[in-house]
Formats: C-alpha cells, sequence, structure tokens
C-alpha cells in the first residue's frame, strides 16, 4: 500500500515522530516548572518542592491534578468568547513554532531517511525538504502570541488584566522589530531561510554562526535578551508584574484556562531556547549524539533564563521602552552593517 | 483534495470577511478581520507563494492588526448601538445590486487571453519564492523599490513631527 509513492511505514514512521517530539516537548515544559522551583530555591538558600515524590518529583503532575479539578471563574462582566479562547490563542503558537526546528541529523527508517524535524519530509529522490520559510514563520507564529495575552487582557474586564495586556502588546511589538533585525545577520551568513540549511552550514568547531565574527556575537546576545522580552519573562516580566498589577492579563483566569497560559509561557521558553540554539549556536552540532546536543544546548538555555529571573530585578516600563527602541535598534542596525562588511572583506 | 481544502479555507475567508462588517463589537470585528488575514495566508501557500504567506501574517496579523486591537482597547470603543435609517438601508442596496450587476457584466464580456509572465511553478520550486522576490526587487524593480522606501520614510519623519510638536 503506497500513497504518493512512498509507502505507509514511511507515514507511520512520520507520525510517530511528531508525537514523540511533542510529548517530549510536553514533559520539559512540564518539568520545567519544577526546575524552576528547584533552581531558584538552591539560588535563593530554600530548598524549594520536596515533599511529593522522591525530591519532589512528582510535584508538576500534581500541580496539574490540581489545576485540573479547580473552580473555574468567568467574571459576569467578561467578554465570554474572547475570555474562552485567549487561552488557546496563546496556547497554540507556543507549540506550532516548534514544527520548523530541526533537533537532530536524519535518520534512516525502514530504508527511508527521516529528518528530525516535524515539518521536514523526504522527496521521493531521497533529499531532505523543509519549510522554505522557516525562519519566518517562527517570527509569524510568534507575532500570533501577543493576541492570547491582549484578548486575555480586555476581555478580563478589569483594569489590571487591562494595563498588562496593553503593556504587553506593546513590548512585543516594539522587541519583535529587534528580534528581526538581529536574524538578519544570519541570514546574511547562510544565505537561506531555511532552518535544516542554516544548522548544515553550522558544522565544524567554530562552525556556530555566533563564533563566525564580532558583529553577530553581539547580534546573537541581543537576540537572546529581546526573545526573554518577548517572552515577558524577568527582567521584563512587566505585563504580569505581580507587586504592581496583581498578576496582569492572568489576574481573572482560574482553573485549567491560567495552568494554559502558564503551559504557553514555558512552552515559548523552550520554544525560544530551541531558536537560539538552531540560529546561533550551531542546532544540533556538536561532540555527542545530535538529539543529545540539541536537548542539551536547549537545556543549558532553559538554565540562563531561569538564572537570569533569579538574579535581575525588574525593568521599569520607560527603561523598558528606551532600552528597546533606543539602544537595541540602533545596535541591530549597526550590526547588520558591521556584519556585511565583515561577510565582504573577510570572504 | 486541493480542491476541497481551498474551498473550505475559503469559505471560512468569506465568512470571517463577512462577520467583520456585521459584527457590532468592534474587538470581535478586529478577531473576524485577523481570521481572514490568516485564511489568506493560507492560500499563499497553496499558490506556492510562502514568502508571501510569511509576511501576510508577520506584517497584517502581526502587526497592524495589533495596532488595531490596541486603539480599540484604548479607546475602550462600546458596542455600537445603530438606528438604523431606512434611506441608509435603501441607499446602500442599491449600491451593492449595482456593483453586484457590474462586476458580473465585466466578467462575462471578459475573456482569458492566457499570457503568461517569466515566472511559472517549475522556476519557483527551483529557484525559491524569496530567492525570486529579492532578485527582482534588487535588480529590475530597484526604482520602484527605492521609490516606495523614500516615500515610507517621509511618511515615518512626517508621523514623527506630528505627534511630537517640540523635538
Amino acid at each position: 500500500m503506497e500513497i504518493l509513492g512512498l509507502p505507509l511505514i514511511y507515514y507511520g514512521a512520520m507520525i510517530l515522530k511528531v508525537l514523540v517530539a511533542f510529548v517530549f516537548v510536553l514533559l520539559t515544559v512540564a518539568y520545567a516548572t519544577y526546575a524552576e522551583r528547584k533552581l531558584i530555591g538552591f539560588m535563593q538558600v530554600r530548598i524549594g518542592p520536596n515533599r511529593t515524590g522522591p525530591k519532589g518529583l512528582l510535584q508538576p503532575i500534581a500541580d496539574g491534578i490540581k489545576l485540573f479539578f479547580k473552580e473555574e471563574i468567568i467574571p459576569a462582566q467578561a467578554n465570554k468568547f474572547a475570555f474562552v479562547i485567549a487561552p488557546l490563542v496563546s496556547l497554540i503558537p507556543a507549540f506550532i513554532s516548534f514544527a520548523v526546528i530541526p533537533f537532530g541529523d536524519s535518520i534512516t527508517f525502514a530504508g527511508y531517511k527521516i529528518p528530525l524535524q516535524i515539518a521536514g519530509y523526504t522527496d521521493s529522490t531521497g533529499s531532505i525538504l523543509d519549510v522554505n520559510v522557516g525562519v519566518l514563520y517562527i517570527l509569524a507564529a510568534a507575532s500570533m502570541g501577543v493576541y492570547g495575552i491582549v484578548l486575555a487582557g480586555w476581555s478580563s474586564n478589569s483594569k489590571y488584566s487591562l494595563l498588562g495586556g496593553l503593556r504587553a502588546s506593546a513590548q512585543m511589538i516594539s522587541y519583535e522589530l529587534t528580534v528581526g533585525l538581529t536574524i538578519v545577520c544570519v541570514f546574511m551568513l547562510s544565505e537561506s531561510l531555511s532552518l535544516q540549511t542554516i544548522v548544515a552550514n553550522q558544522a565544524g568547531l567554530f562552525g556556530w554562526y555566533i563564533f563566525r565574527n564580532p558583529f553577530i556575537f553581539v547580534a546573537g546576545i541581543i537576540f537572546f535578551i529581546a526573545s526573554l522580552a518577548e517572552l515577558n519573562r524577568t527582567p521584563f516580566d512587566l505585563p504580569e508584574a505581580e507587586t504592581e498589577l496583581v498578576s496582569g492579563f492572568c489576574t481573572e483566569y482560574s482553573s485549567m484556562k491560567y495552568a494554559m497560559f502558564f503551559m504557553a509561557e514555558y512552552a515559548n521558553m523552550v520554544t525560544a531556547s530551541a531558536v537560539t540554539t538552531t540560529l546561533f549556536l550551531g542546532g544540533w552540532h556538536g561532540p555527542f549524539h545530535p538529539v543529545i546536543n540539541f536537548v542539551g544546548k536547549v537545556y543549558f538555555l532553559l538554565f540562563v533564563m531561569m538564572w537570569i529571573r533569579a538574579t535581575y530585578p525588574r525593568y521599569r516600563y520607560d527603561q523598558l521602552m528606551s532600552l528597546g527602541w533606543k539602544c537595541f535598534l540602533p545596535i541591530a542596525l549597526f550590526l547588520i552593517m558591521g556584519n556585511a562588511f565583515w561577510i565582504t572583506l573577510f570572504k | 483534495m486541493e480542491t476541497l481544502f481551498f474551498l473550505i479555507v475559503a469559505a471560512i475567508a468569506v465568512i470571517a470577511s463577512i462577520l467583520v462588517i456585521t459584527n457590532k463589537n468592534p474587538i470581535n470585528s478586529a478577531l473576524s478581520m485577523i481570521l481572514t488575514f490568516l485564511c489568506l495566508a493560507v492560500l499563499y501557500v497553496m499558490l506556492e507563494a510562502p514568502f508571501m504567506a510569511a509576511i501576510q501574517v508577520i506584517a497584517y496579523t502581526g502587526a497592524i492588526m495589533v495596532l488595531i486591537v490596541f486603539v480599540i482597547m484604548l479607546l475602550n470603543v462600546r458596542t455600537e448601538s445603530v438606528r438604523r435609517g431606512k434611506h441608509a438601508i435603501f441607499l446602500s442596496s442599491m449600491t451593492g445590486i449595482l456593483m453586484l450587476v457590474l462586476t458580473f457584466t465585466v466578467i462575462g464580456r471578459s475573456s482569458l487571453t492566457g499570457m503568461k509572465g517569466a515566472v511559472d511553478t517549475a522556476m519557483l520550486t527551483k529557484y525559491g519564492h524569496t530567492e525570486l522576490i529579492g532578485k527582482y526587487l534588487f535588480t529590475d524593480y530597484i526604482l520602484p523599490f527605492e521609490i516606495v522606501s523614500i516615500l515610507l520614510l517621509a511618511a515615518m519623519v512626517g508621523a514623527v513631527i506630528l505627534a511630537k510638536k517640540k523635538l
């Protein structure tokens, strides 16, 4: 039995790949919450969760069950439709951007090459194809993510939520520009928007894009910081600044809807780490098995995000805006020029 | 299979764009518009124009519509309660019918010439959509491209001057 010139077992393998990758991301999301509490606990000389299961390892499961059975409250004055779809709108883009990220070299299964990338496939000649505008796809998915927060903020009909939603949208629009411009530096080296090609170009010890020249090194760091701002993570977590806005856009949310916002935040963290790894840190290239290299780099970046959360205080709103528009944006434009000069002079 | 998919997406696009004008709540209108734009992006992908699709989502849904939603939220526009005048309904429906007749007449009179440009599907799959756009934008169409960018720059400077009287 064949579909489009390929046997059923090939499609089975592709579906299995998608399932395994998705479950792995979900597990990472669940245990990132545990790791964050534990790590920040240690950094602040506390113990962190240690009651549920050995070393508190069952804590994420207990949290999930608890949130699932909590009472669900929808404010009487809320816009019901927007209030219900907002968590979904925020969770879906967080997961779909993972579809184009190559998380390993292709493996051979039953005589067919299976690329370890959800949206990657092999054509009848055996060459690997993927979404040829992969990076733009990630930017597009990221730009959809802001709607979840904006809708949540507006539909709750509460002043704290509205302020949180407004802050989030202004912040995400501002930092999207910086993210886009720093990625241009990568395009100039890779000459392709396909993530498979970008990773394939980064083989070797100093082949990682971040080590290619000083300009792209700075671009990589700025990209990571701007991603933190897009994720609404500390030190840019103004949309949910609990000291001033209670909990920002998710003030009125309870039960599973709140859990979905929480999952979206951690899924976005995983995706942002994976994108940084793919674009700047050589993707799956490295000393060990490709998948282990990739997962190791992603986990390291996740650790850095938690480390930053334990270390830095929150930015003030005007500082955040001037950092984005007056500091990062001009620097990113300069980096593009510098990168262009470097490439032309040393090629 | 492809036709069925197209029909589903096109139906969603049409329904969403009707909802844009029938919704009384401005936020719901904006949401329907976002859905329309997403459907258009899907149609671009089906036409083998992935770059257009990505730019459609990034620029329209990701930037322009966010600004529109932002403004609606800031102005706190309430649900519209319009009194419907009989003259308005009569005149607008007459205009609509006239436009419909005009459209069908033009479609009926015109015929397909079969003219084709230099770029076809084979070329798109060989070189890639983004590469082709980049190549033409910076060779054959460099003058219009630069004129548009200067126009945008002028608009930007104008907006800054208007928004900030004291510089």
